[in-house]
């Protein structure tokens, strides 16, 4: 059985006293892997929780593999695994107890709730430290219990809230090669939810960004990165003379050859790429200037150009996370700084 | 010979991810299985050695005098019980006190300090599953504390030759007064318990509660004249502040048991029974909703 849509809201309002957190979001889910992308405080979690049944939405209706969340939640809760942002592991049992206490609460008979235990701690690269209280593990250990437990009963779609939260780099890796592998091999959709639009670039299909609230954009991540592709120039201090402000000149050189260019930070130009030429002529036009070149590679848009490319949003109220992403993808940047062009950004 | 030879044993396969598709048995199924593993929970049981201690001590404390009591009247050849059941259930209530202060954050607040919760209530069942999974846990735990040494003492009036009929049903009065006792401190314990994650202040605030009420109580009921001479039966109404006292009377006073003097603890006639009762469901009911209120935004 294959269903169609896995998730589809219509106007969803939800209203608490004091803020609107949804505002008549209207958004179709395709299978897949889906990121839910928003600022903290968009409506991630209450979205999230309004999908399971667990909060009534204000206004407007929606449906989870094709059950009404106003009427169905049960059904719903049934079919939908949820790992919740948060630590929600007791420190005394170990993995084994407590996901097979979570697969009985998912109305597995509980030999099958032993063995779907054992296979989903398998598949989520748990092994040995399995039989340990669950006090001692690690936070990367932690997040693959938490994605345990919402797999365990074999849901048609599962709602990740937050799963890289407080991983290294490697760990966030390695968690997001196993939510792809949750769509890949084990056929389950994926709805998850990041302020970093650049990891799930890399893991999902579709994405759909929410801000206030309100829908931003859904569309799939092919078409984001389609989306003008953006080179990142950065030039050395003019060799002799020091008054000589390399980046204005640039600027308006560039500027000058007709192509599109602002100040990203105090050091970085970021071009609009018109085609292969745009390389040659900022090439031609840093030589012609008689500065060095220490950067000059493609960028994708971020999070955080999304919420500034919307009028109703000013740049100011851009998420603190999305500017501590672009400074972790900096230091990546200086290490690829070395390869003159064409550096694959992450 | 037909043993085929192209056969591997002892190899691994890795298999991939296999769906499930065997039954899913749904919310009444996912309540039970909570109500189990609560249940064992209140008694340290599927948890650690050490959290077996308590429940267990208390159990055995709550037994041993009324082994005692049997070993007493079989060989002293007594005529009945020195303590009638539910007497006995009420001099010993301190132990069932502690036992419901200590297990009651067991059940409720070890969930909310490690956010457990809103992993239940993703699931099938829903709030008020999990608060009536809670709730019969806590019932179940207390009847197991308050009947096994009831039935230690039927068994020892069956040994000592006591008569029959007249036991059964003063063991009936008792298993009455365990019902009250455990349907009242359930709800007060839980509701406690479900205020707070963490587990220490739910065992000093139910403590806390169960002991001051009871202090209360008696302060109240003696200057009012329960301890007079002659007590004033308007007095007893003051037992209605602690819920220990409110058993207590309304089963003295439904049964006539509890002592044949006037400084008896009792509800003040057939009304004080009536109001006494109604106290019991009240609190009882009002305590249940309150708790299925707390669960609502979790």
């Amino acid at each position: 059985m294959t269903v169609s849509t896995v998730i589809k809201t219509d106007g969803l309002t939800k209203r608490f006293p004091r803020v609107t957190a949804l505002d008549r979001l209207t958004v179709e889910v395709q299978p897949g892997v889906v990121g839910l992308v928003g600022a903290n405080g968009a409506g991630k979690s209450t979205l999230i929780k309004i999908l399971l049944g667990l909060s009534p939405a204000t206004e407007g209706t929606g449906q989870v593999l094709g059950l009404d969340i106003a009427t169905q939640g049960a059904e719903i809760r049934e079919r939908v695994g949820y790992m919740p942002e948060h630590d929600c592991l007791p420190p005394d049992v170990s993995a084994t107890e407590f996901v097979v206490h979570m697969a009985r609460m998912s109305g597995l008979p509980a030999s099958a709730a032993r063995e779907r235990t054992a296979d989903t701690l398998r598949h989520v690269g748990l092994y040995e430290e399995r039989y340990r209280p669950m006090g001692g593990y690690s936070t990367g250990m932690k997040q693959r219990v938490k994605l345990a437990q919402a797999l365990v009963h074999d849901p048609q779609l599962v709602l990740l809230d937050e799963p890289t939260n407080g991983l290294d780099p490697v760990g966030r890796d390695e968690m997001l090669g196993l939510i792809r592998r949750v769509h890949t091999d084990f056929g389950i959709s994926v709805l998850v939810t990041t302020h970093l639009l650049g990891e799930l670039e890399r893991t999902c299909d579709h994405l759909v960004v929410i801000d206030g609230g309100k829908l931003l954009r859904s569309s799939s991540t092919a078409s984001f990165t389609e989306a003008t592709q953006l080179l990142a120039v950065e030039v050395t201090d003019h060799p002799t003379d020091r008054d000589f402000d390399a980046e204005a000149v640039l600027r308006e050189r560039l500027t000058a050859a007709g192509l599109t260019v602002r100040p990203d930070g105090s050091r970085i130009l970021l071009v609009e790429l018109a085609g292969d030429g745009t390389y040659d002529t900022v090439r031609d036009t840093v030589d012609d200037l008689g500065l060095g070149l220490i950067r000059l590679e493609q960028r994708r848009h971020r999070v955080a150009e999304i919420f500034s490319a919307d009028p109703g949003v000013p740049a100011e109220h851009q998420p603190q996370q999305a500017q501590e992403s672009h400074e972790s993808h900096e230091s990546h940047d200086e290490q690829a700084a070395a390869v003159p062009a064409g550096g694959e950004q992450a | 010979m037909t043993t085929p030879a192209q056969t591997h044993s002892g190899v691994i396969h890795d298999i991939g991810y296999r769906p499930y598709t065997g039954p899913r048995l749904g919310r009444g199924y996912a309540t039970r299985s909570l109500y189990v593993q609560s249940l064992r929970a209140a008694f340290g049981l599927g948890r650690s050695g050490k959290s077996k201690v308590l429940p267990f001590l208390l159990l055995g404390g709550l037994t041993a005098p009324a082994l005692a009591m049997l070993a007493i009247a079989v060989f002293a050849n007594l005529k009945q019980m020195p303590l009638d059941y539910a007497q006995y259930l009420s001099n010993f209530s301190v132990l069932t006190q502690i036992f419901l202060a200590a297990q009651a954050p067991v059940l409720m607040s070890r969930d909310l300090r490690h956010h457990v919760v809103p992993l239940y209530f993703s699931r099938p069942a829903g709030r008020g599953d999990y608060v009536a999974a809670k709730f019969a846990a806590m019932f179940s735990a207390l009847m197991i504390m308050l009947s096994l040494p009831l039935l230690v003492l039927f068994v020892g009036s069956l040994l000592a030759k006591f008569p029959f009929g007249d036991n059964l049903v003063h063991l009936l009065y008792g298993l009455v007064a365990a019902v009250l006792y455990a349907l009242l401190y359930s709800a007060l314990g839980l509701l406690i318990a479900a205020a707070t994650p963490r587990r220490g202040f739910g065992v000093a605030a139910i403590m806390g509660t169960l002991m001051i009420t009871g202090a209360i109580a008696a302060i109240v009921r003696g200057l009012t004249g329960g301890y007079d001479p002659v007590p004033r039966e308007s007095a007893y109404w003051a037992e209605l502040i602690s819920p220990s006292g409110t058993v207590e009377g309304l089963v003295n006073q439904l049964f006539g048991i509890g002592g044949d003097g006037p400084d008896k603890l009792h509800a003040p006639g057939s009304l004080g029974a009536l109001v006494f009762a109604a106290v019991i469901a009240l609190v009882t009911a009002g305590s249940y909703a309150l708790m299925l209120r707390r669960y609502r935004n979790v």
